[in-house]
């Protein structure tokens, strides 16, 4: 039998050896790596619905429920409902974005495209970067979208256009550094449901009972404990700070982090990456689907 | 030094509920340069952590494992850029289409990007994958899929190639396609490292096959070394009437060098002789002489199935029995009969080939 010239191994005579692996500067392999497997979840987005509507539909439906359905009924002193909750719907839609991350690694180890992965000369960070890039994506259309939308119902910014940068910027690095938290997770568990259902379990626990949508001052004592020691709620303080959305007339609770939330967003983001970052790449350069 | 080389490999699991469980035990492999490697195994023997094992994916309890003369453990850097790897379930991006697929792993192995797209399209051609060029994979058969992985494996015309069962699921006709493929392409020096349940696969696309069992291998040679080694020839017949089972039975004791053995039916009788020819001619004569009428009478060589009962020790004992108490458990299983004559014909292996018994997985 003949032997199609395609299938000629690299290093004997007949190859042409064209396509053996190419040594390149470890740098240039990063990037290029790390753009492949962003490349890949972009496709992703494009050919999943169900991710579109998450990150086109419900942020719009989100804003427009809590602006027309409780705006009229919740009252706050000094600020209209309206801008009080944004931040909070922010805070609220990229932390939850940020959970791709992990249902998509617990699909991948599924599926068995890890072990393609690993047995592959690439960095081993490349498909974590490429998953965490996804979520970085996802949550920046969502921001788009959530922003416009709160525009048209009578949002305002009501800061500096430097300060509602830095707002959004917080919103994204510290869903970012939780999409990291939530890639590690999802490859300890064995099927994506798990992490689906678990985060759920706990993120929404974590975002309702927080400032997000009521101030934490009217919480039974428990709760309001709860609320402002829960990280969500310095995210939602610093966001509803720089947006310039903080009602005149708030007492604004006597915890360091609501104090401080934007050094606190900015504090707890360092930390996760940290701890979250090598914990995962270690974790992903040792696991193999069953 | 041979090209592959694993020796001693350990590797116990301990899953959730239950006690440990060896799945390397002791495994020692040396594969040569372009040859293949089959690894012979029922359902849990320990194949694919064996081949996880030398691709990278699993360290380990102990044991070395070389390739190239590379340290597998310490260098996976080094032999990851010429090894191929497809695993027993296709590695595909649902997302994805068949050349995105193929694009993102020449990409990851570094290819230019002119370079890696004309490969894509190389081996989309080749793997007969036109229909899944465009479209994502999600909704592709079973066969598809196998076929993009191992399209996949190939991106860099790999030195080494693993293939984790290869042809499981797969129907008839792709299965056919993959042995040819698999075939043209140790012809130009790709070591392969594969494994089956599947007797007739190993028997023949291998050179030399390891039979292994509980983690390690308890056989190893050429499909005939492996076949000579349980006794050259056997004599077979096939009797009109189960009632003379006994008499044959006892007739074929005398002339052959092991127990006989009785098929499920009890009309086909198979014993193990030193000189074929003069055997069965004794054996006929002796048969004739008391009357015991015969459908068919033959030599045949055995096959890797009597290899596999004879060193896994399954299910033999059963059927050893003149009175054939081997019913009850091998209904469906018509292992004996199956000489070469049918394989020639039929190149698909039937299920009843593997040896899975269900006890062990
Ligand atoms: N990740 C794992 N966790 C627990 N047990 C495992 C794991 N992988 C394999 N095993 C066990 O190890 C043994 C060998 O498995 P495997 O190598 O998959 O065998 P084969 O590929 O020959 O069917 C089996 O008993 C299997 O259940
Ligand atoms: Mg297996």
């Amino acid at each position: 039998m003949s032997v199609p010239e395609a299938l000629r191994p690299n290093g004997t005579g007949n190859g042409n050896g064209t396509t053996e692996p190419i040594p390149r500067p470890t740098l240039a392999n990063w990037f290029n790596d790390g753009w492949i497997t962003t490349k890949r979840n972009l496709i992703k987005i494009k050919r999943v619905p169900d991710i579109l509507v998450f990150t086109l539909i419900q942020p719009i439906m989100f804003v427009l429920l809590f602006s027309y359905v409780y705006a009229g009924s919740i009252d706050i002193p000094g600020s209209s409902y309206k801008e009080f909750i944004m931040a909070g719907i922010f805070a609220q839609t990229v932390v939850f974005g940020s959970t791709y991350s992990g249902s998509a690694m617990a699909q991948d180890l599924k599926s068995g495209i890890i072990d393609r992965f690993r047995t592959l000369p690439m960095s081993p960070s490349a498909v974590l970067i490429g998953r965490t890039n996804g979520d970085l994506l996802i949550n920046g259309i969502s921001m788009v979208v959530m922003m416009s939308t709160g525009l048209v119902v009578g949002w305002r910014i009501r800061s500096s256009p430097l300060e509602a940068i830095g707002a959004v910027a917080l919103l994204l690095l510290f869903s970012y550094a939780f999409s990291w938290v939530m890639a590690f997770l999802g490859m300890l568990v064995s099927s994506p449901e798990i992490i689906n259902n678990a985060s759920f379990l706990v993120l929404f626990p974590l975002t309702f009972i927080s400032n997000a949508f009521v101030p934490s001052d009217n919480l039974p004592t428990p709760l309001r404990i709860f609320a402002e020691l829960n990280p969500v709620s310095a995210l939602v303080q610093a966001a509803r700070k720089l947006f310039g959305n903080v009602p005149a007339q708030s007492r604004i609770p006597d915890v360091w982090t609501l104090q401080n939330p934007e050094l606190t967003v900015l504090i707890g983001v360092a930390a996760l990456l940290l701890v979250f970052v090598p914990l995962a790449i270690r974790k992903f350069s040792k696991i193999s689907s069953r | 030094m041979a090209f592959i080389e694993a020796h001693n490999l350990v590797k116990t699991y301990t899953p959730r509920g239950s006690g440990i469980v060896r799945a390397l035990d002791g495994l020692t492999l040396a594969v040569p340069r372009a040859s293949v490697q089959a690894l012979l195994g029922p359902n849990g023997a320990g194949k694919t952590t064996a081949v996880k094992v030398l691709t990278t994916l699993v360290v380990p309890d102990s044991g070395t494992a070389t390739i190239g003369g590379v340290d597998v453990m310490r260098d996976g850097d080094l032999v990851r850029p010429i090894i191929g790897v497809s695993g027993q379930y296709a590695a595909v991006d649902e997302n994805l289409t068949g050349f995105e697929n193929l694009d993102m792993v020449g990409r990851l192995y570094h290819l230019g990007r002119q370079e890696s797209r004309a490969r894509a399209k190389e081996l989309i051609d080749l793997f007969d994958l036109t229909e899944a060029q465009n479209r994502p994979v999600k909704g592709f058969s079973g066969g598809m899929r196998r076929r993009i992985d191992l399209a996949g494996a190939l991106v860099t015309r790999p030195r080494v190639l693993f293939l984790d069962e290869p042809t499981t699921g797969l129907d008839p006709r792709s299965r056919l396609g993959m042995w040819d493929i698999i075939t043209s392409l140790v012809g130009e020096g790709t070591t392969v490292l594969l494994t089956t349940q599947y007797l007739e696969e190993a028997d023949r696309l291998a050179d030399s096959i390891s039979v292994i069992d509980g983690g390690k291998v308890i056989a190893e040679g050429t499909s005939d070394e492996l076949k000579a080694s349980i006794g050259g020839q056997r004599v077979e017949l096939n009797l009109v009437s189960a009632s003379d089972r006994q008499k044959t039975f006892e007739v074929l004791a005398r002339h052959g060098n092991s127990r006989p053995t009785i098929s499920p039916d009890e009309r086909t009788l198979t014993v193990s002789v030193v000189d074929g020819p003069t055997a069965l001619q004794l054996i006929l004569a002796e048969l004739g002489a008391s009357g015991v009428a015969l459908f068919d009478a033959g030599m045949r060589r055995p096959t890797l199935d009597d290899v596999f009962l004879r060193l896994t020790g399954h299910a033999a004992s059963d059927e050893d029995s003149p009175n054939g108490t081997g019913k009850k458990r091998d209904t469906g299983k018509k292992r004996p009969n199956r000489g070469r004559r049918a394989r020639d014909e039929d190149p698909t292996p039937s299920p009843g080939a593997a040896h899975t018994d269900p006890d062990r997985t």
